[in-house]
């Protein structure tokens, strides 16, 4: 049985585990909640329910942050 | 410096009922590194610092990040739409960096144009009405044309950015006739973004009046950004003031300082 399933993370396709949270993907990935926004097929979810929004086949997932600009 | 600041009678600088203590605004792009970012900020004494939205670099063993340099309640966040095409993207953008940036400003920019980054006005009008209806603050850079600076107003935008000359051009302030009467027509602050390339740019573009400067090039492309940064804080008041006092006529000819009388035989 195939316990993981493909979505896109910033453009790019990656395996996760089947039935994962936002969360659990950012943990995975090293990253702080606090310091990225988490885009979930274009909507915006929020940090306090990040845990509670879970991962599908095919989902589009962008993380961004602040960088430099003008 | 505080003694001099102390004689000009000035209001103070609010946009979108936030008021501060500097009139220059300073992006965070194109610095060799994060160090001389920082210290070029500082040099600036700028507030308000406006930053770009952009993907988590996923395959980076250190973060690209730049909170972890700017501490939030130190600085004011202004999040920008830099590099969006369409009033669509520029919203998604606007609203990720709410999210991201504690506050609902956004430095609203569509463009229109590769080479030459100038903006989509028709574009930046759509995304400005979408995002009002949101309830963010919207400055929105634009052209300096009177009618698309109205246009603006109207839409609810918190103020207006007209540029000097293109993005990271450097070229200084090339139509001072049309940020002028900008500036006399509207009600909102005018705040001119973009161009600037040296502290004499910063000072004549104050002297037309308007409420501030927004640059990053003119600092981060500066062989001593914080030297320059510096300069520009200071140009930046002297612009202000020299506006404030208003200045004399000018003549063609001369008319001498010195007493006619009293010379000797």
């Amino acid at each position: 049985m195939n316990d993981t399933v493909s979505v896109v993370v910033n453009g790019e396709p990656r395996a996760v585990g089947r039935g994962v949270t936002l969360l659990d993907l950012l943990r995975t990935l090293e990253l702080d909640p606090r310091s990225v926004v988490v885009e979930h097929n274009r909507r915006i979810v929020r940090r306090p329910v990040l845990g509670e929004v879970h991962v599908g086949a095919g989902d589009a997932i962008e993380l961004v942050h602040f960088v430099g600009g003008g | 410096m505080a003694t001099a600041l102390a004689l000009v009678k000035d209001a103070p600088f609010t946009i979108g009922g936030r008021t501060f203590g500097s009139r220059l605004m300073v992006g965070t792009g194109k610095y060799r590194d994060a160090e001389t970012m920082v210290q070029a900020i500082e040099a600036s004494g700028a507030e308000i610092v406006t930053m770009a939205v952009r993907r988590v670099n996923l395959g980076a063993s250190q973060q690209d990040g730049i909170l972890q340099y700017l501490d939030p309640k130190r600085y004011f966040l202004l999040a920008n739409t830099a590099g969006c095409f369409t009033p669509d993207e520029a919203v998604r953008y606007a609203r990720l960096g709410r999210e991201a940036g504690f506050n609902e400003f956004v430095k609203l920019e569509v463009i229109g144009d590769q080479e030459t980054l100038l903006p989509d006005v028709a574009g930046l009008l759509r995304a400005t009405q979408t995002l009002v209806r949101e309830g963010f603050k919207v400055l929105a850079y634009t052209n300096e044309d009177l009618v698309a600076a109205l246009q603006l107003e109207a839409a609810g935008v918190v103020a207006v950015m007209p540029l000097a000359s293109p993005i990271g051009s450097g070229l200084g302030l090339l139509n001072p006739y049309s940020v002028r009467l900008i500036k006399r027509r509207l009600r909102v602050p005018v705040v001119v973004d973009a161009g600037v390339g040296t502290a004499s740019d910063a000072c004549v573009t104050m002297e037309q009046g308007v409420d501030g400067i927004l640059m990053n090039t003119a600092l981060a492309a500066a062989r001593d950004p914080a030297t320059m940064a510096h300069a520009m804080r200071l140009a930046v008041e002297a612009g202000r003031a020299a506006f404030l006092a208003g200045r004399m006529p000018r003549r063609e000819g001369a008319v001498p300082s010195s007493p006619l009388g009293g010379m000797l035989d």
